[in-house]
């Protein structure tokens, strides 16, 4: 699924731009956000983790395992679809639908965190916002995002940010993870770079 | 795609996509709040001009849950029954400005017919002995929650297959997804010209249950379609059930691991046994709920997006 927010490359495209974020860099900034979850829940009691598919999805699980780590104990995780939630359905050609698992306790009464990998226009969040309603009542509901690259359409911002990222409009940003790009980095690339590089997707 | 009038618009690629989204729609069911936002403000309008209860309901509620307006026209107590022709009837409707319509319609053929007629969405809910392929798409997701992967999987269809419109979808959709499929009828309801017909869809059919039955992994269960039967098809009841009806004897034959389909409504005691229709792997009940998981789909991708030149 492409998603403006996220700004997904196609695997098979030589990679274009600049790197802003190495390997190292994403686990620093991970950890960081882990540790910012922890201090501000006061632990991870009543903490339920939600990515948005398809790269929020691995970051949600990387945050859970260092959650579990630094406080051993297992925090529920799952993955929040937002293609039927999104405001310009009908101005795309139909998307295929990702995955929605919700952990078996649900989210009622719970602190959501929801983990996406690009912050961009906030429809993606205002989308995973509506879905959220559609499953329960979260007691709050939290954002942690590994790139804020800013141009905000809605009045929604970030708790946690990996990396803030000031960009052009006409930029484009790859977040690229082992999991599912074989290679780990974000990547900034200007209009003609993108254009002669990895042509990507974006809004 | 615009319309779904046969199972044979879908590649393997459309038809995995639409049951890979019936699986996340699934999941809608059993929420509290069973709604999506996806069909905000569509007009979908169900057109039945045969009676049927599953699946004019299971569109209504598909259409519903996707949080469209579904309006219900069937021919009783509408102007169909002043003798108003299709064609009107359709042109009427469709002039409110609907998005999708719905057609179940005696007549095979009819839903592609009123294509010509309408920008709207059509989606074939049964023409005459002709296809269902909503059913064969929501027989295939049940078959795939408890079998997994249908590629090389062994599917009998057994029954009525010449009154059935559920065979003709099945049998093209199942090829699609890779099962290897055996329809299995007596003589007098296996459709003519079947050898023909057989060698070039790539499919095998035979007149002996019980030959068939030790290698299947699921066996569908046909109606036998009283309505339908003009002449002597089998001498009788009991008779047509020794021959080719799913027995306490067959289900011992039956392999362990295979399951058992029956698209509804059954006779009981005809082409099933209630031993059967009740075992623990008839899938006949989950078929009834993948029918609206499944028809949320179709819905979803007919009218979801933008439109497709």
């Amino acid at each position: 699924m492409e998603r403006p927010d996220s700004a997904v490359p196609r695997p098979d495209a030589d990679p274009a731009g600049r790197i802003v974020l190495t390997s190292s860099d994403i686990s620093r900034a991970l950890r960081r956000i882990a540790h910012e979850i922890i201090e501000h829940n006061k632990g991870v009691q009543d903490l339920v983790v939600l990515g948005i598919p398809t790269r929020g999805e691995v970051l949600a699980q990387r945050i859970v395992t260092l959650l579990g780590e630094i406080e051993g104990a297992d925090v529920p995780v799952g993955s929040l679809d937002v293609t039927m939630y999104r405001d310009d359905l009908r101005s795309q050609p139909t998307r295929a639908v990702g995955n929605t698992s919700i952990p078996e306790g649900g989210v009622d009464g719970h602190t959501v965190v929801l983990v996406d990998d690009v912050l961009y226009s906030g429809r993606t969040v205002r989308a995973a916002l509506d879905a959220l309603g559609d499953l329960g009542r979260p007691r709050a509901v939290r954002l942690a995002v590994l790139v804020d690259r800013g141009h905000r359409e809605l009045p929604i911002r970030a708790d946690h940010v990996g990396k803030n990222l000031p960009t052009a409009r006409a930029e484009r940003v790859s977040v690229r993870l082992s999991e599912h790009d074989g290679v780990e980095e974000v990547r900034i690339a200007t209009p003609h770079e993108a254009l002669h590089g990895d042509a990507e997707e974006t809004s | 795609m615009k319309h779904l009038l046969s199972a044979a618009d879908l590649s393997r690629d459309e038809a995995e996509q639409i049951l890979a989204t019936a699986a996340q729609m699934h999941d809608v069911q059993r929420r509290e709040v069973k709604k999506l936002p996806v069909l905000r403000g569509r007009t979908v309008v169900n057109l039945f001009f045969e009676d049927s209860t599953r699946t004019r309901s299971s569109f209504e509620i598909a259409g519903k849950w996707l949080s469209a307006d579904v309006i219900n026209v069937s021919a009783k107590g509408s102007s169909v029954s002043k003798g108003e022709s299709l064609r009107d009837t359709v042109m009427t409707v469709a002039a409110m400005g609907v998005d999708a319509l719905v057609i179940r319609h005696h007549a095979s053929g009819a839903p592609s017919q009123v294509t010509q007629w309408v920008d709207a969405a059509v989606v074939n809910a049964g023409d005459g002995t002709h296809e269902h392929p909503t059913q064969a798409l929501l027989d295939a997701y049940t078959m795939r929650s408890k079998l997994g992967d249908l590629a090389g999987r062994r599917v009998g269809i057994i029954g009525d297959l010449t009154h059935s419109r559920v065979v003709r979808s099945n049998l093209i959709l199942l090829r699609t997804l890779g099962a290897e499929v055996t329809l299995v009828a007596p003589p007098t309801l296996m459709p003519s010209g079947i050898a023909d017909w057989a060698g070039a869809a790539g499919f095998s059919y035979s007149y002996d249950f019980d030959e068939v039955l030790p290698e299947l992994d699921a066996a569908m269960m046909l109606r036998v379609q009283k309505e339908r039967m003009t002449g002597g098809f089998f001498p009788t009841p009991r008779e047509y059930t020794v021959g080719y009806g799913l027995t306490r004897e067959r289900l011992r034959a039956l392999p362990e691991h295979a399951v058992i389909c029956h698209p509804g409504p059954m006779n009981r005691g005809l082409e099933i046994t209630a031993d059967a229709a009740d075992e623990a792997r008839s899938l006949i009940l989950d078929q009834v709920s993948a029918g609206v998981a499944v028809r949320m789909s179709v819905l979803y991708h007919l009218l979801g997006g933008a439109e497709q030149a």
